[in-house]
């Protein structure tokens, strides 16, 4: 699919979606509570076959997150960027993890760095850090005066 | 005879004595009195266990980030540690005589250092290699996980600068510590001289 027919096969599936439109890929803008459904869908459709999530990242903006999904299909070869802004106090977005089985890893990793809550996965945990690590390394608020030398 | 002779040659060659007249540098050390028939050799123990010590050096195979790349190159043929006896990479610290911290040491990484190094039998030496193991190097300012320099965790005996060294600088630093070990100045054989210090 082109980015044309993409986007207007998107708005068909979405109440509100807005597009940024610079970009090399296509970007959608969604509501955190469209996002589970929504995610079902891109899989499950058979002119989309979104059936690879090959990035699944976050952004501290300092006043919120941006949830940020980067989906392919190994049929189609079209590529969509999903975001989602979160509250940066309390942060929550459905887990797609029963969708794409990698995103349990990655989702874990998020929650590492940015404190996401991802609901309903099956083991948010710390994963590289260590067990006893406070705070969310990759916010930008993010202070640590023992081992931090700051510049 | 003839072995004896090479030897000679090659400690004169060498031409570097120290102040108490011992021979030092890649040579045995000691003296060869040639007499009829053969020669007498004049040595002092310690120097031929350092010697010995210091020309079959087993590092264990260590490394936590891209100097472990660099680490792998000087081990295969274009560099080549075994020329200077360092070949015999061992898979376990029970085995090693030199652990090569090459790269970064994060703070989850620390105490597995530690337990390494203290799962080596004496006499052990510790070689930092590259910047992040010398002092945190790129990762000095502004993080979170990364230890500023392995010598907070273990004793260091040579420093490698570089990001990553070359594979030319680590055979340097190998034969530093050689020399090192030959002049018994390692952080260990320090140690055991001052036992208090």
């Amino acid at each position: 699919m082109t980015r044309e027919e993409l986007q207007a096969q998107i708005t068909t599936l979405l109440p509100s979606p807005t597009f940024e439109e610079d970009g090399e890929w296509l970007n959608v803008y969604i509501e955190a509570k469209d996002w589970l459904p929504f995610a079902k869908q891109l899989r499950e459709q058979s002119d989309l076959n979104f059936d690879f999530l090959f990035c699944l990242t976050c952004i501290d903006w300092k006043t919120h997150l941006t949830m940020v999904y980067h989906l392919t299909s190994t049929t189609h070869r079209h590529v969509v960027v999903i975001k989602s802004k979160l509250d940066r106090v309390n942060p929550e977005i459905e887990t797609v993890c029963h969708i794409w089985r990698t995103a349990e890893f990655h989702e874990r990793e998020t929650y590492e760095m940015f404190g996401v809550q991802f609901l309903n996965h099956p083991d948010l945990r710390r994963l590289i850090l260590e067990d006893d690590m406070k705070g969310w390394p990759l916010r930008k608020d993010f202070e640590d005066p023992i081992n931090m030398i700051k510049l | 005879m003839v072995e004896n002779q090479n030897i000679e040659q090659a400690g004169n060659s060498e031409g570097s004595s120290s102040p108490s007249g011992r021979q030092r540098g890649a040579t045995f050390p000691g003296q060869i009195l040639p007499v009829a028939g053969g020669g007498i050799v004049v040595s002092a123990l310690d120097d031929v266990v350092n010697w010995a010590r210091s020309n079959s050096l087993w590092p264990l195979t260590f490394a936590t980030s891209c100097c472990g790349i660099e680490l792998m190159s000087v081990a295969g043929a274009k560099y080549d540690f075994s020329r200077f006896g360092f070949e015999v990479a061992r898979a376990t610290p029970r085995q090693a005589d030199v652990i090569i911290i090459a790269g970064t040491i994060v703070n989850k990484m620390a105490p597995v250092l530690k337990r390494l190094y203290d799962q080596m039998p004496d006499p052990k030496y510790v070689i930092a290699m590259g910047a992040c193991a010398t002092s945190g190097g790129p990762f000095f300012y502004n993080t979170y996980s990364v230890v500023k320099g392995a010598d907070h965790v273990i004793p260091v005996d040579v420093y490698v600068a570089g990001c990553p060294p070359r594979p030319e600088a680590l055979l340097h630093a190998l034969i530093a510590l050689q020399k090192k070990i030959k002049d018994g100045l390692t952080r260990e054989q320090i140690r055991k001289e001052h036992p208090k210090a």
